[in-house]
């Protein structure tokens, strides 16, 4: 019996030794494991297409743009200026309609499992990817559903005349007007350069679709795999054209709940989240960091400045003093925003640090009001948007605050709120007093601030919901648009940003943040101001040089499988 | 042996056949056209839509109906999933493995745990671990298992930062698709991480195999108790101690053994529970098994693959039972005699 027991004993520890072996012992061949090469970003949705041309969701140019493609030119450093990317320079010519870009020489394309490269990049792929979006009989302008949302809303095929293709290496574009937010539009996340080879073998298998599904671009990684609602994968691209991205893997885990997103980063599943929710938890936690950037849009609280009392310049003043704009970012935004002292947000290069600004100021708002002919106040109501904007997260609230606001010095407030699309058509139609709205940029030119929001053309339009037209203004963005000195651009803009808040056509109250969250072991930039995130700087802190060079060989062999 | 294997072979027909008369009629009960609800093709055009009516007889009689709907399920087409469009069988081969993998070590743990505790309980009748045992059992059995899950990811995934949360295996490594049972894939894989992802694996396991395992375990805790001191009172183990044999001869050449067999014969029942168990669990640790994607075409009303689910499941189920039929019959010469099926 007792040999029996023996057995048994000497068996199951024998199993105990060689699973605990299983688990410790082999580890030891690899100095530097998988996930200290790799990073895993908790995505928040799946992308509608690999191809940024075709759409302007957040979430698509995330997962696409500054991972798999580049653009012509960039924006770079502090200040937001151009500066060359696949295009070593460009020239502008005087009259502003024939720009000219010289390419680089030693750019190569992605080699994937579905498509080997055997050029390096040109004139024609410039040429390929413009005139799918311009040319309506470009064999791939029909493909995947013929929308190109960011290049129609700044009708770019209306501006651009033509594309010529000089030399295999110069490139020039032709305007059919001077427009400066020309560049700043080819500078953005939407403006990607595709492979005419790539495309030229699809032509040939009759799959065009795959273009936008299996992509091939320039950019810092490659597609490796992509599960719908699942995964993307993406592996380095090794012979990037810049110096090669730090990581060799980067996985995105689309999780589109929120509260799986903060499991997942506080189990260390994840070593970067997108849009976190439990900010103070994860502030708390020494191994994770919390980021934010302000983003390029701007929550305000605007009047119709055709309907009586507001066509008053002195009462949309005494209403602005009378608001208590850090109580509403405190409140609406708890705290997770920044203070909007103009339209345009710090982070545009064209922001003036010394705009004049009203403030907060009660006793002169009820005194402005007296002036205006009001002592005794006045019933206004506001129109807060039904639903939640990053630039808004609850605009009911806000204009509940308002309301206490403005009960101080007088003035009583009714709250309407109708369904969003009631809302915008009825808002557009003027019936409104006032209303609580926002803007949310598509591209970090400052244009794209003042031009939609306030211009006159806006308020015929129905976009400009204030109905103001102010024509100094207006001549102002013109001048400015006229114009490729960056300089006198900012100059212009700084004198509309005073008109603005002198004649408080709106009162601007916040830009909202952007925010994300990683382990404090996951250094270099991902967020940006503007445009999708970029993993290219991103690298885990274990990384040392001495390292990449062993592991190298490995991945790319299974890269190239 | 052969009419035992003869009784549960003609068992199984007749079960399977009521199973997909279930299914068939549920086609029925659902909202929306039979044919639909039968093949999934939501987006069919009036071609497709007269010849799916055609393949299904829709136009013949319910016996028809029923037998071309048994020809289609017997030739492996369960039709298409309505959310994703994609072929149901295809999606049952590549999730079933998983909760097949995940239940099958949570049984293991269950058996591992709860039987040894069930027999330690029985020896030590009436004492007060035999109490704290049965008590703890108790315990064990009255936790919900939606509350356990979130409880221990919250101590042992964000708390203690010990186990991951979610998923069968870290997004890093790319295992190819071989069996679908994910540590046979890991082993069969080339990858040159195949050590590291084993562990990941397995690190994955630990947490919900161990959630499922909870109740299964207090009731073999139970179950074994129960047989261990029926085994303790017969007369031969009476015989054997007026022999002079030791105690532990008594317990483990006998009282082990004779009890065991009784154990066995539940351990079939107890699967389809652990089952159940584990398509919760599934959903809490975002494991991608059959049981989650059951749940998701519940909220996406994908019928189609809710009555399909539902027949693979329960047919799965009652293989096992079969199963372990078997193993007790090979094990207990009495039950082999057994005219009437169990």
């Amino acid at each position: 019996m007792a040999v029996l027991t023996m057995n048994f004993n000497s068996i199951f520890s024998l199993a105990i030794a060689a699973f605990v072996s299983l688990l410790t012992g082999c580890n030891e061949g690899n100095k530097l494991s998988l996930s200290e090469r790799s990073i895993i970003y908790c995505s928040e949705g799946s992308p509608e297409t690999f191809n940024p041309q075709l759409s302007t969701s957040g979430t698509t140019s995330d997962a696409t743009a500054k991972q798999l493609y580049n653009s012509l030119i960039v924006y770079k450093g502090k200040s937001n200026t151009l500066g060359p990317s696949l295009a070593k320079s460009w020239h502008v010519t005087r009259d502003g309609k024939k720009i000219t870009f010289y390419l680089r020489q030693d750019v190569s394309f992605h080699q994937t499992s579905y498509f080997t490269p055997t050029r390096l990049f040109n004139a024609d792929d410039v040429l390929f990817s413009f005139n799918r979006i311009l040319d309506k009989k470009h064999a791939f302008h029909h493909v995947s559903g013929n929308q190109y949302p960011f290049f129609q809303s700044v009708k770019f095929s209306e501006l651009v005349e033509k594309v010529e293709k000089i030399n295999d290496f110069t490139i020039r574009f032709i305007l059919k007007r001077n427009d400066s937010s020309f560049l700043a539009n080819l500078a953005t996340d939407y403006a990607v350069i595709l492979s005419e080879e790539y495309g030229q073998i699809l032509q040939e298998k009759n799959a065009e679709h795959e273009i936008d599904i299996f992509p091939i671009g320039t950019g810092p990684f490659k597609l490796k795999d992509y599960r719908v609602g699942s995964l993307i994968r993406f592996y380095r691209h090794e012979s990037y054209w810049q110096e090669k991205a730090k990581i060799e893997q980067l996985v995105y885990d689309i999780s589109p709940s929120k509260t799986s997103r903060l499991t997942k980063l506080l189990a260390k599943e994840c070593d970067v989240s997108s849009y976190p929710i439990a900010h103070a938890k994860i502030a708390e936690r020494s191994d994770l960091q919390l980021e934010s950037i302000t983003s390029l849009n701007v929550g305000y609280f605007a009047f119709n400045t055709k309907k009586e009392p507001f066509n008053n310049k002195m009462v949309r003043q005494a209403i602005s003093l009378a608001i208590n704009k850090q109580a509403l970012i405190e409140t609406v935004y708890q705290g997770q925003a920044a203070w909007a002292k103009s339209i345009l947000p710090e982070t545009s290069w064209a922001y003036d640090k010394n705009t004049p600004e009203l403030g907060y100021d009660p006793v002169r708002a009820k005194s402005l009001l007296e002036v205006a002919g009001y002592p005794q106040g006045f019933t206004m109501d506001i129109w807060a948007m039904p639903v939640q904007r990053a630039y808004n997260p609850n605009a009911v609230t806000m204009a509940k605050l308002i309301q206490a606001d403005l009960k101080k010095i007088g003035v009583t407030v009714k709250i309407v709120s109708y369904e969003w699309s009631t809302f915008l058509r009825r808002l557009s139609q003027g019936e409104h007093q006032s209303f609580l709205l926002g803007w949310t940029a598509d591209h970090p030119d400052p244009d794209n601030f003042f031009t939609p929001i306030l211009s006159c053309s806006a308020s015929e339009l129905g976009n400009n919901r204030t109905f103001w037209c102010n024509k100094e203004y207006d001549q102002l963005l013109q001048k400015a648009l006229k114009t490729t000195n960056m300089s006198k651009r900012k100059g212009y803009y700084a004198k509309a940003m005073a008109i603005i808040n002198e004649e408080m056509p709106l009162l601007p109250i916040a830009h909202s943040k952007r925010f994300q969250a990683r382990g404090t072991d996951v250094e270099g930039d991902i967020l940006s101001n503007f445009g999708g995130i970029s993993f290219y700087n991103a690298a885990k802190k274990t990384i040392t040089n001495e390292a990449k060079s062993i592991v190298l060989p490995e991945i790319a062999d299974k890269a190239s499988n | 042996m052969l009419t035992f294997t003869l009784r549960r072979l003609s068992l199984f027909i007749f079960t399977m056949l009521v199973l997909t008369l279930l299914s068939f009629s549920l086609s029925f009960l659902f909202p929306g056209d039979t044919v639909i609800n039968h093949s999934g093709q939501i987006n069919a055009s009036a071609a497709e839509l007269a010849h799916l009516n055609q393949v299904y007889q829709m136009d013949k009689s319910i016996f028809y109906q029923y037998g071309a709907y048994l020809t289609h399920i017997l030739n492996g087409d369960f039709g298409q999933s309505m959310a994703s469009q994609s072929p149901i069988s295809n999606e049952i081969i590549k999730l079933l493995p998983a909760t097949i993998e995940l239940s099958l070590v949570a049984l293991l743990i269950a058996m591992l745990v709860g039987i040894p505790l069930g027999f330690i309980a029985a020896i030590r009748h009436n004492k007060t671990s035999d109490n704290v045992i049965l008590s703890l059992a108790m315990l064990g059995y009255s936790i919900p298992v939606f509350w356990l899950g979130l409880l221990a990811i919250l101590v042992f995934s964000i708390g203690l930062g010990w186990l991951p949360s979610a998923g069968q295996i870290s997004l890093l490594f790319e295992i190819e698709f071989v069996t679908g049972i994910q540590f046979f894939d890991i082993l069969l894989s080339d990858s040159p991480y195949k050590w590291q992802a084993f562990r990941d694996a397995s690190a994955h396991m630990i947490l919900p195999a161990c959630v499922i395992a909870l109740a299964p375990a207090t009731i073999f805790i139970r179950l074994s108790r129960a047989s261990m001191i029926d085994v303790l009172a017969a007369s031969y183990i009476r015989a054997a101690r007026a022999k002079g044999l030791s105690f532990q001869q008594i317990i483990f050449r006998h009282a082990i053994r004779n009890a065991l067999i009784q154990i066995i014969r539940h351990v079939g029942l107890q699967f389809a529970n652990l089952v159940t168990i584990a398509m919760v669990t599934e959903v809490i640790f975002s494991w991608p098994g059959i049981g989650r994607w059951l749940i998701d075409s519940i909220y996406q009303r994908d019928y189609t693959a809710i009555q399909s689910g539902l027949l693979v499941l329960s047919c799965f189920i009652f293989i096992v039972h079969i199963l372990t039929d078997f193993i007790y019959a090979a094990l207990n010469p009495l039950a082999r005699g057994n005219k009437h099926g169990s």
